[in-house]
């Protein structure tokens, strides 16, 4: 029984302020070559200058991969041309990476597995290459070029797919609580290569592939089983496997060799002279380590045993750091964190849905929400109200009292004009009335939600509850 | 005002002398009325030169204390880039490059109220060591204009030499200041490594390029380096935290320990060049320096390991101009790959594609342990050898070059005997060191000799004091190839 | 050190040079007489030599610094529109 072999090479951008060698910005989108000088296009003259946040970030994250910090890291030059590089070389470091020997722990199929990592070390990023339907040319866009990265390389210890798409969600979950990358895979700020060997169990490690372009977990998922049959193919039918780099097609499900700059390159490694050895001080490590961000574990954790926030919720609000930092910031407002935790999984995740916001995206204000969470909760509106204010302070970011005031949301606890609204009901709903008298439940519900219409929405339902009751058996309805 | 050095040009021109416009326009004249004769510009900047001029003299009118060069005219090497001056590197592959930004050398010149007249021929891309290998034609040597004026920043020092500027900045690599220098009879300073910003030179080997000053004696290259030196946010290999300041100055060299390595002086130096440096070496001794023999190690091996690692870098460096960015464009070409080869193979010349092929071969896995590797433990040793030196000598007194200029195109089918020629100056950028050059006599063909000082790192000072003195008491320097009085103090004329 | 036809023809690719058989020939002869130079070097040992600590290099701050003006970028290219960079079709 032949079983898969895969190791992971993770490629993400650092969500520093700017590129890894100059300071032009890192901002995404902009129009095409205009984040660009002459450090990052590559012109003749210039020099690279080493951005300090990088080192940070890579350190950080080192640490939080448990891995050891080299103290005295070197770049080096990986030599090849092609459009999208600016110098014909990419700046990387192949010798001494700045983190290596790491492990993260995941959880898959209820056991626990810890897979290692061999390395992480610092590059930079190439720029966008755009074909030109009408005539037939490339276009070269330099703003993605110096785009500072982390490549994170396991050791082959995978076996499915499944480890490989927790170990990803795991890793991801890190990158952006710790700050380091913000994980857009959409637009390409984490991506990741499988390297993927065929064995027989307890066998030797097979010839391995490379395979890119891989886009989602469910694209990790097909290429994985797509690679293992392929290879188990050619094994079983007497052939070898080639050492190459593949590329998958999703839309075709299939994967393709890559025949160009990636096989044939003799890269001619050699150390950068124009930058000097990355030196970290225990000083440094130090300094980050006594900064670590909180992580998603921990503050699961923080939430369940603090708050008593149940675990279902805690994962629903830790699955982005954006909705944990809003439900925090709510929660120190509002004074309550289990209302906090309501509002985030009931509403807040309701209105998303709706409004199609994705938690990257997600911008609410706070002091608005919290200031509703302690409305509702003293009663003075009810949860219709509430919810509706909510609503609107998403989408509008109205004011909430003008809001409340405009609609007449205020809870209406005022016994009298209960009274008469309800009476108003039964003289206008007379057969609703007589149902109920008669036996329909059904009819009641009904008419409570006429006398909450004649109120506005704002009234107490306890209030209209025990109104209603009391004038329907009192007969006090008919006129 | 030609006669004058550039500091004294630049006082004459604060006591209103001249008018920084005159100086300008009369220097434009000279080097216009030379017709081109030693091909030493590549491009004359006169209406930019004009106007700085103008900008230059408001400043000095209103009281503002620049520098002891405002004023000054000067130039530089065209492998530096100014802004919206062509930069061709005097190569085909850069005819008509315009660069969007300016070197920090050149804008810390402007800073300093120098007025650029222009850019200086060169060995394409400065390989070379006899300013031939340029696209736009060889250099020649104001002494004897059927000699080369040497290499690569030919055109600087025979544009010195030739009177048509009075101050330029070139650039070392493996002796590319100090033997043309030695060449044409004038000074010039390779300085230590992370002395001067490189942002903005053109790269040819990174861990060895220098940019300096090339001039008519000490005085006016440690103006200059002054002007240029110091930390630059834009150069993470420039470490010297301020710029140089040449104030201090001795009289005497009293205390100062001379080295020189005698297995420099054998039978491939030629020896009138041999006995004019020694004889240098006598002059400061005059004066009360030290001297003392000693046996330079390695001495068969910095050659080879320069070219190793120049040519290495250089590859790397080259292989940004692929006719896409900037740069030259095969009109032949069609396809991507064509578009690479064509332009590349012509736009560059052959003694460029010789090293690129070189450097590609010292870096393909393979051969990369062999050669890249040993090379760079062999500067190491380099290194390492002259720390020790550096324990025992001030000052390390050596000759520049084997021989005096010699004829055009003598030397250009041999590559190898080329090489050769760099035997003492290559090993001084291997280990980072700073060097200056001075005119120290003639040979029996009345060609100017020179010879060198080399310090440890950062001890430009020493240097130029040493050269000073020696100016003070010798007058090579004030020979002028175009009089036929020669100036000697000393020596074997 | 034997620089044959294979090996220039190697080193032509990685360089990314077309040579004339002329230039071949004079490139392969002169490589021949340097290298053996080069290959001197083996006589000096392998011993590991302690590196000097370098001086401690200050980082840059990541502070963003406006970026050059479109046409600044592009004035040099010999193919470009408006926007971008032009080559021929990259061959994936």
């Amino acid at each position: 029984m032949w079983e898969p072999v895969i190791g992971l090479e993770i490629h993400a951008e650092l969500s520093t302020s700017t590129k890894i060698f100059c300071g032009c910005s890192t901002e995404f989108g902009a129009e095409p070559n205009t984040l660009v000088c002459p450090v990052c296009s590559g012109m003749p003259g210039v020099l690279p200058r080493l951005n300090e946040a990088v080192a940070v970030y890579a350190v950080r994250l080192g640490l939080l991969l448990n891995c050891s910090i080299n103290p005295n890291s070197v770049f080096d030059r990986k030599n090849y041309i092609y459009p999208d590089l600016p110098k014909s070389y990419q700046i990387s470091q192949l010798y001494t990476p700045v983190c290596t020997d790491g492990k993260l722990e995941i959880t898959s199929g209820g056991k626990t597995k810890i897979i290692t990592i061999r390395e992480i070390h610092i590059e930079e990023d190439a720029g966008k290459l755009i074909h030109d339907p009408l005539s037939g040319n490339t276009l070269m866009d330099f703003n993605r070029c110096g785009i500072p990265l982390v490549e994170i390389v396991t050791n082959p210890d995978f076996e499915t797919a499944g480890e490989v798409a927790e170990f990803l969600e795991n890793l991801k979950e890190i990158l952006m609580y710790a700050d380091i990358c913000d994980c857009k895979m959409q637009e390409g700020s984490i991506r990741a290569d499988i390297n993927l060997s065929i064995r027989q169990k307890g066998g030797e490690l097979g010839v391995r592939t490379e395979m890119k372009n891989l886009n989602s977990f469910k694209a990790i998922g097909r290429a994985v089983e797509s690679e293992t049959k392929r290879q188990t193919e050619i094994i079983e039918s007497g052939g070898k496997i080639t050492q190459e780099t593949r590329r998958w097609d999703d839309n075709k499900q299939k994967s393709f060799s890559m025949r160009s700059k990636e096989n044939a390159n003799d890269y001619r490694y050699f150390p950068e002279p124009d930058m000097q050895p990355l030196i970290i001080s225990d000083d440094m490590i130090n300094g980050i380590k006594n900064t670590l961000p909180e992580l998603g574990t921990q503050k699961r954790e923080r939430y369940e045993k603090d708050w008593h926030i149940a675990k279902n919720d805690a994962e629903i609000i830790t699955s982005h750091k954006n909705i944990a930092t809003v439900f925090e910031e709510l929660s120190e407002k509002s004074g309550s964190p289990s209302e906090s935790a309501n509002l985030i999984t009931g509403e807040i995740m309701r209105l998303m849905n709706t409004h199609s916001i994705r938690p990257e995206n997600l911008k609410v204000n706070c002091d608005k929400l919290s200031y509703l969470i302690k409305l509702e909760h003293s009663g003075k509106i009810n949860g219709n109200s509430y919810k509706k204010t909510v609503a609107a302070v998403f989408k509008d970011n109205v004011e909430p009292d003008d809001y409340i005031m405009k609609h007449g949301l205020l809870m209406n606890s005022d016994n009298d004009a209960v009274s008469r609204a309800v009476k108003k009901v039964l003289s206008d709903n007379s057969v609703a009335a007589d149902d109920y008298r008669n036996g329909k439940e059904k009819a009641f519900g009904f008419l409570m939600g006429a006398v909450m219409k004649e109120l506005r929405g704002s009234g107490n339902p306890e209030i209209i509850r025990k109104s209603l009751t009391e004038i329907l058996s009192n007969g006090d309805g008919r006129i | 005002m030609f006669d004058i050095t550039a500091l004294e040009l630049s006082k004459a021109i604060k006591n209103k002398k001249y008018s920084v416009t005159e100086v300008t326009e009369a220097y434009i004249e000279k080097i216009r009325g030379n017709n081109n004769k030693y091909n030493t510009f590549i491009t004359i900047s006169a209406d930019r030169a004009l106007r700085q001029a103008e900008a230059v003299q408001k400043r000095i009118d209103s009281g503002e204390n620049i520098s002891a060069l405002a004023g000054v005219p000067v130039s530089l090497k065209d492998n530096i880039s100014t802004l919206d001056i062509e930069t061709t590197c005097a190569s085909k592959m850069l005819k008509g490059y315009v660069p969007v930004y300016n070197a920090t050398a050149a804008d810390r010149l402007e800073q300093a109220g120098m007025i650029v007249l222009g850019k200086m021929n060169m060995d394409e891309f400065a390989m070379g060591g006899s300013s031939e290998t340029g696209a736009l034609g060889t250099v020649k040597n104001p002494w004897d204009i059927n000699r080369v004026a040497g290499g690569s920043s030919g055109g600087s020092a025979a544009g010195v030499a030739a009177g048509e500027i009075p101050l330029s900045l070139g650039s070392d690599t493996g002796g590319s200041i100090r033997q043309p220098c030695s060449f044409c009879s004038v000074t010039g300073i390779k300085p230590t490594y992370g002395a001067v910003s490189r942002y903005g030179l053109i790269a040819y080997a990174s861990s060895l390029d220098q940019i300096g000053p090339i001039g008519k004696n000490a005085d006016d290259c440690a103006a200059l380096l002054s002007v240029i030196s110091g930390k630059d946010g834009m150069d993470g290999t420039c470490t010297l935290e301020k710029p140089f300041d040449f104030k201090s100055e001795t009289q005497t060299q009293k205390g100062i320990r001379i080295g020189i390595p005698r297995n420099y002086f054998n039978k491939e130096l030629d020896d009138d060049v041999g006995n004019a440096v020694i004889n240098a070496a006598k002059e400061l001794e005059k004066t009360g320096a030290e001297l003392e023999e000693f046996d330079m190690p390695l001495m068969d091996y910095a050659v080879e390991a320069y070219y190793i690692i120049a040519c290495a870098e250089a590859s790397s460096n080259l292989s940004r101009y692929d006719g896409i960015k900037y740069g030259y464009r095969s009109q032949k070409a069609q396809t991507l790959p064509e578009v690479y080869r064509f332009s590349r193979s012509e736009g560059f010349g052959l003694e460029v594609k010789r090293r690129i092929m070189l450097g590609s071969f010292v870096l393909s896995s393979g051969y990369y342990d062999a050669f890249y590797k040993k090379a760079l433990h062999a500067r190491s040793l380099i290194k390492n050898a002259y720390d020790s030196l550096f324990g025992r000598y001030d000052i390390i007194l050596s000759p520049v070059a084997p021989t005096t200029a010699y004829k055009i195109g003598e030397n250009i089918s041999d590559p190898l005997k080329m090489y050769m020629g760099d035997i003492y100056t290559v090993s001084v950028n291997l280990a980072g060191l700073p060097a200056i050059s001075l005119p120290c006599g003639f040979d029996r063909n009345k060609m100017p000799v020179g010879f060198q000082l080399i310090g440890a790192a950062f001890s430009e000072n020493t240097l130029i004091n040493a050269a000073r003195i020696y100016q003070l008491n010798t007058e090579w320097h004030k020979n002028k190839f175009n009089t036929k009085q020669v100036y000697k103090k000393c020596g074997n004329r | 050190m034997l620089i044959d036809e294979k090996l220039i023809a190697y080193l032509e690719d990685l360089s990314y040079l077309y040579l004339t058989d002329n230039e071949k020939i004079r490139i392969a002869g002169d490589m021949e007489k340097i290298l053996e130079g080069m290959a001197r070097l083996s006589e000096l040992g392998t011993d590991d030599i302690p590196v000097k600590p370098q001086c401690i290099n200050e980082l840059r701050k990541d502070t963003v610094t406006p970026s050059f003006d479109r046409n600044l970028i592009l004035r040099n290219a010999p193919e470009k529109n408006n926007e971008m960079f032009i080559s021929p079709k990259v061959q994936e």
